[in-house]
C-alpha cells in the first residue's frame, strides 16, 4: 500500500470497526479484571485507537509489528483474532499463547505479530533484527516497532535507532506519545518538545503526527513504509495522543489533571473519525451505529469463546521451554 | 582420521565458515569482527566470503546487537552475536534473559529463537575486574537458554556447529587463554552433540567434573597425582545446560568421590549446582563430601600475584582432590 492510500468506503468502515473493536475489547477486559477473570493486569489502549489502526492500515500481510505492554490495540489492528486474544488474556488453552503469555505477551507470527514485549523499549532492537533478517532472506516485509514516550528514554532504543540507521534497516519506529509514563509527564522526562526531533541525531527522518487522526497516521506511516521498502532506511514517527483510561486496570491512583483528561476526551479519535465519515464520506448514522454494535458483538463472542475454553493442564507448564532438539530428553533439564 | 592440529580460534573460525556456507540464514554480528576478523581471529575471512550483510561490524551497542540477533532469529535467520569480552553480558542480559530465553515459552511454543551469543572469557591475563569474569551461572539460572563452554579445539568447533543448528538460544562461552592452544581437529566434517559430557581422562579414585579451562587444570593435576598412584577421572561437562547428569553420575558411582572445578566465583556458582545435582542423583555412593574448587568471591584484581590468588590454580585442584580422598567413610 502506498502513501496515496485508498479511501474506499469499505476500507474506511473496516478501520472504524477495528477502532471500535479495540475500544470495546479494552472496556470489557477492564471489567473482566474487576471480576477476577483476568489476572495480573491489563493496560488499556482507550483513546489511542487511531495510532494502531492508522499504522497497521498502511502495512501489508507480509509486514511485521512489535508491541508493548499496552498491546491489545496493536494486535487487533494487525488483524489478530479477538477470540484467541481474549482466551489468552483470560488464561485459557485456546489462547494465542496457550495461556503462557497473558495480556502482555500475545504473539501471532501468522499475522505478522512478532510479540508484545513488557520490557519498556525491549522490542526495539528485535524489530531492527527482524527487519534485517527479512531483507537477508529476500523477503518483502518491513517491521514497525510500537513504543511509548516512556520508552523513548531507554538506552536500548537509542542503540536500536542507531543500528537501524547504519544497517539501513527497513523498520519504522512509532512512538505513541500518550503524554504520561504512569505518573510522570513526558515534559518531566525530556527537554525536547518532540520525541521525533531525536531522529536527527540518528540521521533519518523524524515526523510528528496527530495520533488521534487515523487517516493522518495512515498517511505518515505509508510514507515511512514506502521509504523502508525502497531501501532508504528507517523513520521515526511520533504520534501524539493520550490514554483516556488509567495506566492499567490494577493502577487505581491517577495523578493526571482532570481538566487535561476532559480536554482529550473531547478529541476522541473514534468519534472524530465517525464525524469525518459522516461529513465527507456520506456514512449514515445507522451505518455508523451498526459498526459500533458489530464491534460490541464481536467482543462478546470473544468473551464467550474464551470462557468456554479449557484451563491449561498444570503439566503443560513444563512444555515449550525449549524447541525440539536431540538433547531435549525428559529429565535432562531439571 | 587426519592428524591435523588447529588452535581453538582456527577451529571456531572453520565452524563459522562451514555453517555460513551451509545455511544462508546464518549471519554474524559484533564489534571489529568483519574487516579485522575479530580481536581473537575467530571471524577471519568471513567478510570476504559472505559480504557485509552477513558479517556485520556493529557500533558498540551490545544490547542492540543481541536484540538484533533475537529479532532476526524470530523471522528464521540463525544469527551469531559476538561479545568481544564476555563480561559485557551485563549489558545484554535483558535481551538474552527476557527475550531470547523466554520468547518461545511466552508464545506458547509458537516461535523458535535459534540464536547464538558467543563471548570471550578473558581471565588470567591481567585484564582486571571488568574483563575477567566467568559468568556462566547467570545463564544457567535463566530458563530457556542452552549454555556451552568448550575446552578443546575439537569440541569448540563441533559444539559451535551444533549450537548454530539448534533451534534454541545458546550462550557459548570461550576461554580466551585457550584460543591459541592447538589440538587435533579432523579435516572431515563433524559435530559434537549438545548435552553430552566427555570423559577426558579415565580414572577410578575420584571424579573431577569441570569445563573450559578447568579441564586443563584438572588434567594437569591428574598427571601429577598419577605419579602417586591416584587415578583421577576428568569429566568435561562441555554443556552446562542441559547437564549430562547420566555421564557424570556414572563416573561418581564408579569413584565415589567428586571434585568440581570452575574459574567462576564461588557463591552461587555452577559448581554448586553440579554438587547439588550429583547429591540428588547418587548421594548414597558418595564416600566423602564433594569439594568445590572455584575462584574466590572477589572482583578480579589486576596484579599477577593477586589474580593468581583469586583464580583456582593446578595446586588448588590437587589439594581439593587430596582433601576429598582423605575423607574415609564412617
Amino acid at each position: 500500500m502506498t502513501a496515496a492510500a485508498t479511501t474506499d468506503a469499505q476500507t474506511l468502515e473496516q478501520m472504524l470497526l477495528r477502532m471500535w473493536q479495540i475500544r470495546a475489547f479494552e472496556i470489557r477486559a477492564m471489567a473482566l479484571f474487576e471480576e477476577n477473570l483476568i489476572r495480573g493486569s491489563v493496560h488499556p489502549y482507550v483513546g489511542m485507537e487511531a495510532i494502531a489502526v492508522g499504522a497497521c492500515a498502511a502495512l501489508g500481510p507480509d509486514d511485521y509489528i512489535t508491541s508493548t505492554h499496552r498491546g491489545h490495540g496493536h494486535c487487533i489492528a494487525k488483524g489478530l483474532d479477538l477470540k484467541l486474544m481474549m482466551a489468552e488474556i483470560i488464561g485459557r488453552e485456546d489462547g494465542y499463547c496457550r495461556g503462557r503469555g497473558g495480556s502482555m505477551h500475545i504473539t501471532a507470527m501468522d499475522k505478522g505479530m512478532l510479540g508484545a514485549d513488557a520490557i519498556v523499549a525491549g522490542s526495539s532492537a528485535m524489530a531492527v533484527g527482524a527487519a534485517h533478517g527479512l531483507r537477508l532472506q529476500g523477503r518483502d516485509g518491513i517491521v514497525l516497532c510500537f513504543f511509548g514516550d516512556g520508552a523513548a528514554n531507554q538506552g536500548v532504543l537509542h542503540e536500536a535507532c542507531n543500528l537501524a540507521a547504519v544497517l539501513d534497516a527497513p523498520v519504522i519506529f512509532v512512538c505513541e506519545n500518550n503524554q504520561w509514563a504512569i505518573s510522570t509527564p513526558a515534559a518531566a522526562s525530556t527537554r525536547v518538545e518532540n520525541i521525533a526531533d531525536r531522529a536527527a541525531g540518528y540521521g533519518f527522518p523524524g515526523v510528528t503526527v496527530d495520533g488521534n487522526d487515523v487517516l493522518a497516521v495512515r498517511t505518515v506511516i505509508g510514507n515511512a513504509a514506502a521509504r523502508a521498502r525502497a531501501g532508504d532506511g528507517p523513520t521515526l514517527v511520533e504520534a501524539k495522543s493520550y490514554r483516556i483510561t488509567p495506566h492499567s486496570a490494577a493502577t487505581k491512583t491517577d495523578l493526571r489533571p482532570p481538566e487535561e483528561l476532559d480536554a482529550w476526551r473531547s478529541r476522541d479519535p473514534i468519534l472524530r473519525f465517525s464525524r469525518l465519515l459522516a461529513e465527507e464520506h456520506g456514512f449514515e448514522p445507522a451505518r455508523l451505529e451498526h459498526v459500533e454494535q458489530q464491534a460490541t458483538r464481536d467482543v462478546e463472542e470473544a468473551v464467550e469463546f474464551a470462557l468456554a475454553s479449557p484451563r491449561p493442564e498444570p503439566e503443560a507448564a513444563l512444555e515449550d521451554v525449549y524447541a525440539p532438539a536431540d538433547w531435549a530428553l525428559p529429565g535432562r533439564l531439571a | 582420521m587426519s592428524e591435523r592440529e588447529l588452535t581453538m580460534s582456527e577451529a571456531l573460525n572453520e565452524a563459522l565458515h562451514e555453517e555460513m556456507e551451509r545455511d544462508p540464514g546464518v549471519f554474524v554480528v559484533g564489534e571489529d569482527i568483519a574487516a579485522l576478523g575479530g580481536l581473537f581471529q575467530v571471524t577471519t575471512g568471513l567478510l570476504d566470503r559472505f559480504g557485509s550483510q552477513r558479517v556485520i561490524d556493529a557500533p558498540i551497542s551490545e544490547a542492540g546487537q543481541a536484540g538484533v540477533g533475537v529479532g532476526a532469529a524470530l523471522v528464521g535467520c540463525r544469527p551469531v552475536v559476538e561479545l568481544q569480552i564476555a563480561d559485557f553480558v551485563s549489558l545484554v542480559m535483558d535481551q538474552v534473559v527476557n527475550h531470547a530465553g523466554k520468547w518461545r515459552y511466552m508464545s506458547g511454543g509458537r516461535v523458535t529463537v535459534p540464536f547464538v551469543l558467543r563471548g570471550a572469557v578473558s581471565s588470567g591475563i591481567g585484564m582486571a575486574a571488568q574483563h575477567s569474569q566467568t559468568l556462566e551461572a547467570w545463564f544457567v539460572h535463566a530458563p530457556g537458554l542452552v549454555v556451552v563452554m568448550p575446552s578443546t579445539p575439537y569440541d569448540a568447533k563441533g559444539l559451535l556447529k551444533s549450537a548454530i543448528r539448534d533451534d534454541n538460544p545458546v550462550v557459548f562461552l570461550e576461554k580466551r587463554l585457550l584460543y591459541s592452544r592447538p589440538g587435533a581437529v579432523p579435516e572431515e566434517e563433524y559435530t559434537v552433540p549438545i548435552g553430552v559430557a566427555d570423559v577426558k581422562r579415565e580414572g577410578s579414585d575420584v571424579t573431577v567434573a569441570t569445563y573450559a579451562a578447568g579441564v586443563h587444570l584438572a588434567l594437569q593435576a591428574a598427571r601429577g597425582l598419577a605419579r602417586e598412584g591416584v587415578e583421577v577421572e576428568v569429566v568435561d561437562l562441555r554443556t552446562l545446560k542441559p547437564l549430562d547428569i547420566d555421564t557424570l553420575a556414572a563416573s561418581v558411582r564408579k569413584t565415589g568421590r567428586l571434585v568440581v572445578v570452575t574459574e567462576a566465583a564461588r557463591a552461587g556458582s555452577f559448581a554448586s549446582e553440579v554438587v547439588a545435582r550429583v547429591c540428588d542423583e547418587c548421594f548414597d555412593v558418595l564416600q566423602a563430601p564433594p569439594v568445590r574448587v572455584t575462584a574466590t568471591d572477589t572482583p578480579m584484581p589486576y596484579a599477577a600475584s593477586l589474580e593468581r590468588a583469586v583464580l583456582p590454580q593446578v595446586e588448588d585442584v590437587t589439594e581439593g582432590i587430596r582433601h576429598v580422598l582423605a575423607k574415609v567413610p564412617a
